[in-house]
């Protein structure tokens, strides 16, 4: 049984994506959209860290290192900006926050 | 037996990851989702171990769980959620959110799988991944230095950030 | 003899059966440690402390042990159910598992992986979801209050912690913990004469990271009951025993290993300073001593008998440290043992003579003082390590 091609890796990186994708783009509560964005860069690390596998350079390695460099910033922001419309609006529902909506 | 093991251990992984990032997003409760968001990532960190990056998966471990998680923790402790879990969960629009994350699925599997070929004949770099810790602080230090500055500053930057949003009145 | 193991799984037993040593060797160590807080406590407070069961209270551990096992295991009504479940499982699961990571003597199977010492800290840095999870689950004042000022008090000076990690890190050029106290070897130093500065900066930032007095406000009893485990109580209360304490035996053997040489004993490359080499027959000679003493106190047969067994023993113990074989195979144990009890008793000491802290005086000490120093320190080390480099630089 040779070892697991890299297209599984490919592969487990799109479905995991996907379900994040699934999850911005149906729930309502903005945390749990910022958790599924945590999911999606993870499904691109996986990717990175799949490939830096295959060709045998740390590359894609450090890159999955930026990303999460990058996630930490996108949360701590994230939430920053959570916790003030909590303040101003009492809610964390994604849909409720229209004022600007024509 | 010697390849066997490497791959069952793969697709349990998979099986974890998968499981877990479907489960997160279905959750009612907010600290429920976490939860099962580390439950996915402990599951990237083992791939990471089972793909030679050992440095990468200690780091994701330190810093998603320990930290990203955490934080999410936090603050859905300071904000109330009771509200937001005993009301409607999915937004207007979740038959177009459906369609398009399915059309973003079959696109992205039908053309992996056309091009799964071609992930062969990607030479190597004639590299080695060991040791791992080494040789990611050397491409850290070394060949990415001002994308690593770069990145430092986005954080310095994100914190600053993240403080002024959070802070209540600024005088 | 060697054992009649197949070679598949032959690199991965010796290790499961340590771990399964210590899965049972530890707990009971971890009572011993409550034991020789609750008496160094009574010593400084002028009393005798746990007396009643054994000899000078030594049983006492057990006792323990058997009551809270025996309590009803209460969950209170409204809280989250499994998430209450779950939280002590992560602590103690987290902190056992750093332990077994720990290298406490040359000779013993631990795992020496390559990034050793930044497994440990993500461990501990996921036990912190315990602590966050217990208190939210059990949806009570208190526990959510001590929960979120655990949270905040364990991130802020894990930074710290981790900063005065690294210029010992820098002067070992490994992660591998193992590697680490080879390093202090081949430099002929400890890491606490290149380091004092990260040495101090360690020693508070690990009593803050264990909840320790006088960082101790989530779990402050005057002011928030008993923090975020206030609604738990038998079985799950003591694994959050169990998981803080092991929290404190891991920060110590840390600071042991980075700092203080591991399983070295002081001056391994001096020659004439040989007979440090018989200091562990003098101490367990010396405690045999003393519990003799204390036997011929004692008024009962029992507590007679009892004292009288355990001079025995340590002097047994002391005999068998006679032979330079035995002494070899336990002497990284014994030096290793005796810097973490030393750190353990350092800890217990500050705990009963310092009063706490106000948690804004907390965040201060942590942000504007620990974090910008233990910056500093790495910088100066680099500084300090490229020398020549500077030099030349600065020539041109």
């Amino acid at each position: 049984m040779p070892p697991v091609p890299t297209a599984h890796y490919v592969f487990l990186s799109a479905a995991l994506f996907t379900i994040g994708v699934i999850g911005v783009l149906t729930r309502r509560n903005v945390i749990i959209i910022l958790i599924s964005i945590e999911l999606m860069l993870n499904a691109v690390n996986i990717n990175l860290v799949a490939f830096s596998n295959q060709l045998l350079s740390v590359n894609g390695q450090v890159f999955a290192i930026f990303v999460i460099v990058d996630a930490a910033a996108e949360a701590a922001v994230g939430l920053g900006i959570l916790i003030a419309l909590f303040r101003n609006k009492e809610t964390v529902q994604a849909d409720e926050m229209n004022l600007m909506k024509w | 037996m010697q390849t066997v093991l490497p791959n069952a251990f793969f697709y349990i992984l998979a099986g974890v990851i998968l499981g877990g990032g479907v489960i997160t997003i279905t959750r009612r409760n907010a600290v429920h989702a976490a939860i099962w968001l580390v439950v996915t990532l402990l599951g990237v960190a083992g791939l990471y171990l089972h793909l030679n990056a050992e440095f990468l998966a200690a780091v994701q471990v330190l810093v998603y769980i320990g930290g990203i998680t955490v934080l999410f923790l936090f603050v859905i402790m300071l904000v109330n959620l009771e509200e937001a879990a005993s009301e409607r969960q999915y937004s207007g629009q979740w038959p177009l959110g459906i369609t398009c994350a399915a059309l973003l699925l079959i696109e992205l599997g039908y053309f992996i799988y056309k091009g799964q070929e071609a992930f062969y004949f990607a030479e190597s770099f004639g590299g080695t991944l060991q040791p791992n810790t080494e040789l990611v602080a050397l491409a850290l230090y070394r060949d990415y230095l001002l994308p690593f500055e770069i990145a430092s500053l986005l954080l310095l930057v994100a914190m600053v950030g993240a403080v002024v949003l959070a802070k209540k009145d600024l005088e | 003899m060697p054992l009649p193991i197949p070679p598949a799984i032959e690199p991965y037993f010796w290790p499961f059966v340590y771990g399964l040593v210590l899965l049972m060797v530890f707990p009971l160590m971890t009572g011993y440690i409550v034991l020789l807080e609750r008496k160094v406590m009574a010593d400084i407070q002028a009393r005798l402390g746990p007396m009643r069961v054994g000899p000078h209270g030594l049983l006492q551990p057990l006792a323990d042990a058997v009551k809270l096992l025996l309590k009803e295991d209460i969950i209170p009504a409204l809280t989250d159910k499994w998430v209450f479940w779950l939280a002590p499982i992560i602590s103690v699961v987290t902190a056992l598992l750093a332990i077994f990571l720990i290298p406490f003597s040359d000779r013993l199977p631990v795992p020496d992986t390559n990034i050793g010492l930044l497994f440990v800290l993500s461990l501990t840095s996921v036990g912190i979801l315990g602590i966050i999870l217990g208190g939210w689950s059990s949806n009570s004042n208190y526990p959510l209050l001590g929960a979120l000022r655990s949270t905040a008090q364990l991130v802020s000076y894990e930074v710290a912690l981790g900063f005065s990690l690294i210029g010992g890190l820098m002067l070992a050029g490994t992660l591998s913990l193992q590697g680490i106290v080879e390093a202090q070897n081949e430099q002929r130093m400890w890491f606490i004469f290149y380091q004092p500065v990260a040495f101090v900066i360690y020693v508070i930032a690990a009593l803050a990271e264990t909840n320790r007095t006088p960082f101790d406000m989530p779990e402050a009893e005057s002011e928030i009951v008993a923090g975020y485990h206030t609604e738990y109580s038998g079985f799950r209360f003591s694994l959050y025993f169990l998981a803080e304490y092991s929290n404190i035996v891991i920060v110590c053997s840390l600071m042991t290993i980075l700092f203080l040489g591991g399983w070295m004993r002081p001056f391994p490359n001096v020659e004439a300073l040989g007979f440090i080499d018989y200091f562990p027959v003098l101490v367990f000679g010396g405690l045999g001593a003393m519990s003799l003493l204390g036997a011929m106190r004692e008024t009962g047969l029992p507590q007679k008998l009892g004292m009288g067994g355990l001079a025995g023993a340590f002097f047994l113990v002391a005999g068998v440290c006679l032979i330079p074989e035995a002494r070899a195979a336990i002497e990284g144990l014994f030096w290793f043992g005796l810097k973490v009890f030393l750190g353990i008793y350092t800890f217990i000491w500050v705990r009963f003579t310092l009063p706490r802290y106000r948690y804004d005086q907390l965040m201060q000490i942590g942000w504007l003082w620990l974090i910008p120093i233990a910056i500093a320190n790495v910088i100066v080390t680099g500084f300090v390590m490229q020398w020549d480099q500077v030099v030349r630089w600065l020539g041109n």
